[in-house]
């Protein structure tokens, strides 16, 4: 029989519950009347400008959320939110949309968000079933799949928005090479450096995760993007002073916890 | 009532997730092996008969309105052959599904995977100009990494190659970590607005 709780995470349920408790107060500020701002991501800016080029050239918009992670994964739900932003504007355009996608979950909820968005729209005639699909759950069959398609369809527009891990500079290459503007973003820091070469625009960091906030405005959401400011001002504390006792106390271990 | 119980049953789903992490309690256990194991694979199969049966309509039709035709009798010709012959032959070692895996599935995703040494190749030519002082010292510091990994004469290679392992475990690492923070607290924060029904994109954002 195991102990109910077990005593190894204490100090993880702590700063978990601390951060709750920051996220909470942001959300609870918003309905006292505070408005939040965030800066400029110019990789958000961009979106708009990628579905008017897309409208522009007659071309279709290719959004790909990566083989790297399934529906668990934070980075996937936060792409799926800006997917929700994606479809709503290219249903009022009338530009196609295309999401292949390498987990049928991921595909399900996907047909999903994009059929909101182009009902949110006003337009859900618009709306295609067969151009949220799945391919394959092999990573070089999803990344050759992806790349002849965008070799053959030539799309004026991508999106890699997601977890990637070795096709990223695969279909971030294909992609440059047909002259596409594309926004990516990604958690992982080896696929970002990639993504920051092969890509006209890349969402360094927390700023995919901001990005549901941002293109939104919603002040609700907006919200726990300044409480995720707040913990980073806690954790750059905690962090000096850390180094402060480090450096007097070489001895101590109780901030590697 | 039904916007609710949908955010109430995610309400609920996330927390007990969240509270079953600091417990090693035998419940507490079974049920992280239920929802991981059990019920994603349930959910998972049935959702792979709708992804298959998606592929193979929208491949059909691309072959019977004539558009791609050669790569799409490829792709269903795969997606039949594979599961046929598993049937028919069983998937041990000397079966035709083994054969076919080694000798079909396995070199195709190797080419396509030794792309990527070429596609690494002309994305630092493009990334490593020269044309702004921080593109410079990237320049200088990839170059530094090059060729500390390169055979030179110990007296020249030992100062570069700590050199260069310098650069990656300090500067290197250092921006590394600000952005995974950003990250961690990124996916915590976006969690939370599901669990707590900040973020609904997933009910249409009612």
């Amino acid at each position: 029989m195991g102990n109910l709780y077990d005593l190894s995470t204490l100090p993880t349920i702590i700063i978990s519950l601390i951060s709750i408790l920051v996220v909470l107060y942001a959300y609870i500020s918003v309905g006292a009347g505070k408005h939040f701002k965030i800066r400029e991501i110019p990789g958000l800016k961009a979106v708009e400008e990628a579905i008017g080029r897309a409208t522009e050239m007659g071309a279709p918009i290719l959004y790909t959320p990566g083989w790297g992670g399934d529906i668990q994964r934070p980075t996937t739900i936060a792409s799926l939110n800006i997917l929700s932003t994606v479809a709503e504007k290219t249903a009022r355009y009338d530009c196609r949309l295309i999401f292949p996608t390498h987990d049928p979950v991921i595909m399900a909820v996907a047909q999903e968000v994009v059929k909101e968005g182009y009902t949110r729209a006003g337009f859900p005639d618009r709306y295609n079933p067969n151009d949220i699909f799945y391919i394959s759950s092999s990573q070089f069959g999803y990344a050759a799949a992806v790349d002849g398609f965008i070799s053959r369809s030539r799309p004026a527009s991508i999106f890699l928005l997601g977890t990637f891990e070795a096709e990223s500079l695969i279909l971030a290459e294909t992609g440059n090479s047909i002259g596409a503007i594309q926004i990516a973003g990604t958690d992982s820091t080896i696929q970002l450096a990639f993504f920051i070469v092969a890509c006209d625009y890349t969402l360094i960091g927390e700023e995919l995760f901001a990005a549901s906030g941002y293109l939104s405005q919603n002040q609700s959401i907006l919200s726990s993007v300044k409480a995720q400011d707040l913990l980073k001002v806690l954790i750059a504390i905690f962090v000096i002073v850390a180094i402060i006792w480090a450096t007097i106390d070489p001895s101590s271990t109780w901030w590697r916890y | 009532m039904p916007i609710r119980l949908p955010l109430f049953i995610c309400l609920v789903a996330g927390l007990v997730m969240f509270f079953q992490y600091f417990s090693n309690h035998p419940i507490a256990r079974l049920i992280y092996q239920t929802v991981t194991n059990d019920w994603w694979q349930v959910i998972f199969a049935f959702t792979l008969i709708v992804g298959v049966v998606s592929f193979f309509k929208i491949t059909l039709k691309k072959i019977i309105q004539k558009k791609d035709i050669f790569y799409s009798l490829l792709a269903l010709g795969g997606l039949l052959l594979m599961p046929l012959l598993a049937l028919y032959g069983g998937t041990e070692i000397e079966s035709p599904f083994q054969w076919a895996f080694e000798n079909l599935l396995a070199p195709m995703q190797a080419t396509v995977f030794s792309l990527l040494a070429f596609f690494v190749a002309s994305a630092s030519f493009r990334g490593f100009r020269a044309r702004s002082v921080p593109a410079a010292i990237l320049l200088g510091a990839a170059l530094l990494v090059l060729i500390g990994r390169i055979p030179l004469p110990e007296s020249v290679a030992e100062s570069i190659s700590k050199l260069g392992f310098w650069i990656k475990d300090y500067p290197s690492m250092a921006a590394r970590r600000a952005i995974l923070i950003g990250i961690g607290l990124g996916s915590m924060t976006t969690a939370l607005r599901v669990i707590l029904g900040i973020e609904r994109t997933y009910l249409s954002g009612k």
